[in-house]
């Protein structure tokens, strides 16, 4: 298929994606300001949202205060800022437009009512009160595209392209937020069991649509190195990254053309660190690099699709030579 | 009740529907009665639920000089245009024989110019900026130059059809022929069993079979696509639209490349050669190496594997030279020159400014007189005598005083009108039509048309620019 519709299809998926992980990150922390914690200032709760969008500093250069309310407008609202869900959704329905010939007439007329709703939204009470139906309207938004997508849309590498836009956008924003996450709960660890600390991680796990599988899995506490391995190495739980890198392998074998074996290679390795690695042994040598490094491998598989597929130049030009230890 | 009987109205001019003397036209008597039993408030209710419908499918376009990316729906409105077989035999017969005729005279013009020897052109067309010498000599397979034309036609009387228009570059309008019709089913399946009404549906089939026949010799299953300027152009959704229905891929300039004498375009799976382009982008943007040279829409080197033979484009180059108004003069005489047949439809008697006797008069003439630019379109840079104000018609004086030549002048014509759902019911407005002609192997026409109409009351001005809309058009079997 055109090298162009391809990036278009994929970095709709990514966006659709990042919106609706976006929606998961905000809601969660939200959840966690209503719980009473004397020890936490209110900044200190939130800035570790700004950190996972990557934008603390400039948030910091736009507003005057880390209060609740520009933190959600910023992350929800903002269209200067370009990982808000406002500009996730509006980039992902520009891509969509710019390709609607290669999806089902179902999928455009999704995303597009989907942008015109959008619109339609009074930002205020969203602001002031309706932020748990915002996030909630986000994920449905998201949850009916990929059903829409995965009902109707053509088994052909279209597909697969939307496919791998929205498994290695999982990945990154998984990673991340169990990045941030780990950093900000791992400090209390040593008092497991407290009240605070379980709603925080409970929290953790709803943000992910994990608690109840958390409950059905393990049938007992809610402790790190549990969420961890849910959320990092079980490949039955959607979200986890060993599941997006299942998904990322399969859809990298399965795509028309000779062009893909460094793509496939990295694929591999990633797959495979998490196919059988054990918590125990990435708790050992520290979560915090096992994820970094995860993000690191992660984000260079997405320049090598960008440069093998997407990109599709013209002459041979040599791969990336970058390589990250575990 | 809904009527067309238009009480107190005044007709300006021939009514599809309705005659002051007569009554309900035999054409639309069935819809009348139809109508008869449809209230206002259901209309308007119908007309609401196409408005939506259109804008979540997406069926927008873009106007110039607005923000960019900023999408406007053209009104659809729910009554359609509705033509006997008779009436249509006529128009189509007359659009193809002019087709016909415009495509012999550009493989002539581009090859020995007996138009030119033969004293019925002026020798003059060959400084027309639509001329493009790169084009001389060259041959085009089939000697098809307009493989797709759009032919504007409006009507005074009940047998008085003019061609206002013949348009051969990149003509756009026929997604809203296919969409109307989808629109019109939806809404109304009840008037479809009162009707014999011809299907239009395959006109994008017949499109792709006239694509694919026009491949470089040699090539027994070309690869075509569409090449549009790309999502920011006024009439995207259209071409985003023909590729789907086509089933071909929609290509962007940055998307091809020229290696070796041939074009490719890039795809994940590596170059794939392009056989056949049927481009929606202007002669001007196609490729920075032959024409602009500052076009980013373009492909570098894409006239030079065209005039080779290795890549058709349809339409092919320098098509603007026949449809421009200057050239528009002589196509009756093309008719008796190439085909020897009379013309089945009339031209608009037309005033060439850059002469000096036709100056004089429109000069003395403008309140009577519509005045456009040779090679203007959309509605843009044109005066409208009977509908301007004394200052409007003073300023453009001026504008053509400083460049007559670049200005024509035709009689205003009483365009005919149609019923039409307005705010206060369903009253005339005017309409034009612009049937589309396919030509490949043989020169054919669906039979259906982009119906355009002024919404305003009065208006003459049918460009969706200039805030006219679209009807379905209905041409019956028997």
């Amino acid at each position: 298929m055109l090298s162009r519709t391809a990036d278009h299809l994929y970095w709709m998926a990514r966006y659709i994606e990042r919106a609706e992980n976006m929606a998961r990150m905000l809601e969660v922390t939200y959840r966690m300001s209503m719980v009473h914690n004397a020890a936490q200032s209110e900044a200190g709760l939130w800035v570790p949202l700004l950190r996972i969008a990557d934008n603390y500093d400039e948030f910091i250069a736009a507003y005057d205060e880390i209060s609740a309310r520009n933190v959600l407008y910023h992350i929800a609202l903002d269209e200067k800022n370009p990982s808000s869900i406002y500009s996730c959704l509006r980039a992902a329905r520009d891509n969509a437009h710019a390709v609607r010939v290669a999806m089902s007439s179902e999928m455009w007329e999704n995303i597009n009512s989907l942008w015109l709703e959008f619109q339609q939204l009074d930002k205020r009470h969203l602001l002031e009160s309706g932020l748990s139906e915002f996030c909630d309207w986000v994920k449905s938004r998201s949850h009916l595209f990929r059903g829409v997508t995965y009902g109707t849309m053509l088994r052909d590498d279209g597909f697969r392209f939307t496919r791998l836009g929205s498994f290695i956008e999982r990945a990154d924003d998984m990673a991340r937020l169990l990045d941030v996450k780990y950093h900000l709960l791992l400090p209390s660890a040593n008092d497991v069991g407290g009240a605070v600390d379980y709603y925080e991680w409970s929290a953790l796990l709803r943000s992910a649509s994990a608690y109840e599988a958390y409950l059905k899995v393990y049938r007992d506490a809610v402790t790190p190195l549990r969420v961890a391995e849910l959320l990092v190495l079980r490949q039955d739980m959607p979200r986890s990254l060993h599941a997006c890198m299942n998904e990322l392998t399969t859809i990298l074998d399965q795509l028309n053309g000779e062009t893909g074996n460094e793509c496939k290679r990295q694929a591999g390795e990633m797959h495979s660190r998490l196919h059988y690695g054990r918590m125990e042994n990435i708790f050992r040598s520290g979560l915090h690099e096992f994820l970094e490094a995860f993000l690191m491998h992660n984000n260079r598989l997405g320049m090598e699709i960008q440069r093998t597929y997407l990109n599709a130049p013209k002459v041979d030009e040599p791969e990336l030579m970058m390589d990250f230890k575990w | 009740m809904a009527t067309i009987q238009y009480q107190n109205q005044k007709l300006s001019a021939f009514d599809e529907s309705f005659d002051s003397q007569l009554g309900v036209r035999s054409v639309y008597a069935p819809y009348a009665d139809w109508l008869a039993g449809m209230d206002f408030a259901q209309l308007a209710q119908k007309s609401r639920d196409a408005e939506l419908l259109f804008r979540r499918v997406g069926i927008t376009f873009a106007v110039y000089g607005e923000e960019a990316g900023a999408e406007r729906l053209i009104p659809f409105d729910v009554v359609p245009r509705i033509l006997a077989a008779d009436e249509w035999k006529k128009l189509s017969d007359g659009a193809c024989q002019r087709v016909k005729a415009l495509n012999m005279f550009l493989n002539d013009l581009y090859h020995g110019q007996e138009i030119i020897k033969a004293g019925i052109v002026p020798e003059s067309i060959l400084t027309n900026e639509m001329y493009r010498p790169e084009m001389q000599g060259v041959d085009v397979p089939g000697g098809i130059y307009a493989h797709i034309a759009g032919i504007d036609i409006v009507r005074t009387a009940a047998d008085t059809f003019y061609v206002l228009e013949d348009n051969l570059r990149t003509p756009s309008g026929v997604s809203y022929m296919l969409e109307n019709r989808r629109m019109m089913m939806r809404l109304f399946p009840d008037l479809f069993r009162h009707y014999p009404i011809s299907p239009v549906e395959h006109y994008p089939q017949l499109l792709l079979e006239n694509l694919r026949a026009c491949a470089p010799r040699g090539v027994s299953d070309p690869t075509v696509v569409l090449m549009t300027p790309g999502a920011y152009n006024s009439a995207y959704f259209e071409h985003a639209f023909l590729a789907q229905q086509m089933g071909i891929e929609l290509v962007e300039g940055q998307d091809m490349f020229v290696k070796d004498d041939a074009v490719y375009m890039r795809t994940t799976e590596g170059p794939k050669r392009v056989d056949v382009i049927y481009r929606r982008i202007d002669d001007d943007f196609i490729d920075p190496l032959a024409f602009k040279a500052d076009s980013m829409l373009g492909v570098p080197g894409l006239v030079s594997v065209y005039r080779n033979g290795g890549v058709t484009l349809a339409n092919a180059i320098g098509t603007g030279v026949a449809d421009d108004k200057s050239t528009y003069i002589h196509v009756p005489e093309m008719i008796r020159f190439y085909l020897g047949e009379e013309p089945i439809l009339s031209n608009v008697p037309t005033y060439k400014l850059g002469e000096e006797d036709d100056r004089k008069y429109v000069l003395e003439h403008l309140a009577e007189l519509v005045v456009k630019e040779v090679q203007g379109s959309g509605g843009y840079g044109m005066l409208v005598g009977p509908t301007s104000s004394k200052a409007e018609i003073e300023e453009f004086r001026l504008r053509i005083l400083a460049n007559p030549g670049n200005y024509i002048a035709q009689p205003t014509l009483a365009l005919s009108s149609c019923p039409t759902l307005v705010e206060q019911g369903v009253a005339p407005r005017h309409v034009d039509l612009r049937p589309f002609v396919l030509s490949g192997k043989t020169t054919t026409v669906v039979p259906g048309a982009l119906c355009r109409v002024a919404m305003r009351e009065g208006s003459l001005v049918v460009n969706s620019s200039q805030g006219g809309g679209t009807k379905d058009t209905w041409v019956l079997q028997c």
